[in-house]
């Protein structure tokens, strides 16, 4: 069982309808110990960090969420959702995300000469071998952002090019994020999730 | 780099496709949720319907329609025609679209855009425009409720001010091109993309394939939106694309 986690943010129905899709057996859950016992976990959001981090809080989860990922459940943070694992963002001053992969989150620059928000398909370049990650090598996937992630090379699987490198899957062991939509990115988007199916089944089989 | 955009556009009415679309040999050719399914193999890369549902009480259709074309095809759909309130545009996004269009109740209402855009993000708020050129003033005027009524605005002014209350993308159509098949407006979209630093989508006019690169080449749009050329399978959303690559436009 795979387990988005709900917490008010918009996009959970569209992630929740390419699970169905795919007949990955899902559930939208808040509950403590329905997602400390989730085979995989997803993390989606849009919007603000600050709001989405205060969500989190109220509903008791950003300790759930630490154990999670300590215990090895495979996760994957998505959009806001990818942004949130890591340990801040700048703008904000102390807000702090959850820390799970070490990394910041910062603004697309505005003196580039590309639009912000970064928003359309946009073309991945594999950074590090990944079995989640190589399926959207050169591949286009669906972005909608202002913000994005700043961490060390080996993390970052892949990358698009906007004026800045901007990391489109990032890994730290278990914990997995892609700043684009793979709910929203056609075939491509749901082969991605077919392998982060794949990698819940079989981190399932290794701890049985 | 981001990709240039093709979107075809649906009209729909009452959970209907409306306009013939006879592209591919579909059982049922008025489903929303099959000729979405069918473009999407095409590789469109986003979806516009527009609601055309005459009557207030019908208009939970569009919501259910959204609904079902979600749980099946994968990628940004957005919804125009009859929005006229947050909690409209609420009932879309969370039926599965991810961009909402206004047109004439922004007109009437400016703050619906600033209200949906600190709600739902500006990413979700489209100011739909219709524009038509004036000779006497040398500028394009706006017109509402499906480019029946003129009003006093100045389609540049507009769009401007759209986005200053937060609209994330402008979907603009030429009345003047709209149905002529003779290309897109180019003067239209040249002062546009020079007056916001929105996404633009082009609307109206398309003919023929090489419509597609000369809006994008001659003008910094990023989508283009056509309807006919590709329901009556005149063109194919491929057909596009090569020949956009063939011209150097950056096509998914």
């Amino acid at each position: 069982m795979i387990i988005i986690i709900d917490y008010d943010t918009g996009n959970t129905r569209n992630l929740k309808k390419a699970l169905d899709f795919l007949g990955v057996e899902n559930r939208l859950s808040a509950d403590r110990d329905e997602i400390l016992a989730a085979d995989g976990v997803i993390l989606p959001g849009v919007g603000a960090f600050k709001k989405a981090m205060d969500a989190l809080e109220d509903r008791n989860l950003v300790d759930v969420l630490r154990e999670v990922a300590k215990q090895g459940t495979p996760m994957l943070g998505i959009c806001l959702g990818m942004q949130l694992l890591l340990i801040g963002r700048l703008e904000f001053g102390d807000t702090k995300g959850l820390s799970l992969i070490s990394g910041e989150v910062v603004a697309i620059p505005s003196d580039l000469g590309v639009k912000v928000p970064h928003m359309g398909w946009d073309q991945n370049n594999l950074k590090q071998p990944d079995p989640i990650a190589e399926v959207f090598d050169k591949q286009y996937s669906y972005f909608v952002h202002s913000f994005y992630v700043k961490t060390a090379p080996e993390r970052i699987l892949a990358s698009v090019d906007y004026g800045v490198e901007i990391p489109s899957i990032v890994r730290q062991e278990n914990v997995i994020g892609m700043q684009f939509h793979p709910e929203k990115s056609g075939d491509v988007g749901l082969a991605g999730l077919t392998k982060f199916k794949e990698m819940v089944s079989n981190a399932d089989y290794s701890r049985n | 780099m981001l990709a240039k955009r093709i979107i075809p556009c649906l009209d729909v009415d009452h959970g209907r496709v409306k306009k013939g679309v006879n592209f591919v040999n579909l059982k049922d050719v008025g489903d929303p949720t099959d000729i979405a399914a069918a473009y999407q193999k095409q590789g469109a890369d986003e979806l516009v319907f527009l609601d055309i549902t005459a009557t207030n009480e019908k208009r939970k259709a569009i919501v259910d329609t959204i609904e079902k074309v979600a749980s099946q095809v994968f990628m940004p759909l957005t919804v125009g025609g009859g929005i006229h309130s947050v909690a409209d545009m609420m009932a879309l996004l969370k039926a599965g679209a991810d961009k909402t269009a206004v047109n004439s109740a922004a007109v009437q209402n400016p703050d619906l855009i600033s209200e949906g855009a600190e709600k739902f993000g500006s990413q979700c708020v489209v100011l739909a425009i219709d524009a038509k050129f004036n000779p006497q003033t040398q500028s394009y005027q706006v017109y509402v409720n499906g480019g029946r009524t003129p009003t006093n605005l100045d389609a540049i002014e507009w769009a401007k001010a759209g986005v200053a209350k937060g609209a994330g993308e402008l979907l603009v159509t030429s009345m003047d091109k709209d149905g002529t098949k003779s290309g897109y407006d180019i003067e239209l979209y040249k002062r546009l993309t020079a007056a916001v630093s929105v996404p633009v989508i082009a609307s109206g006019g398309v003919g023929k394939v090489t419509d597609f690169p000369e809006v994008f080449q001659q003008a910094d749009v990023d989508g283009a939106l056509a309807a006919s050329v590709f329901h009556f399978g005149e063109l194919t959303i491929s057909d596009v694309k090569k020949e956009l690559k063939k011209d150097g436009v950056i096509v998914r």
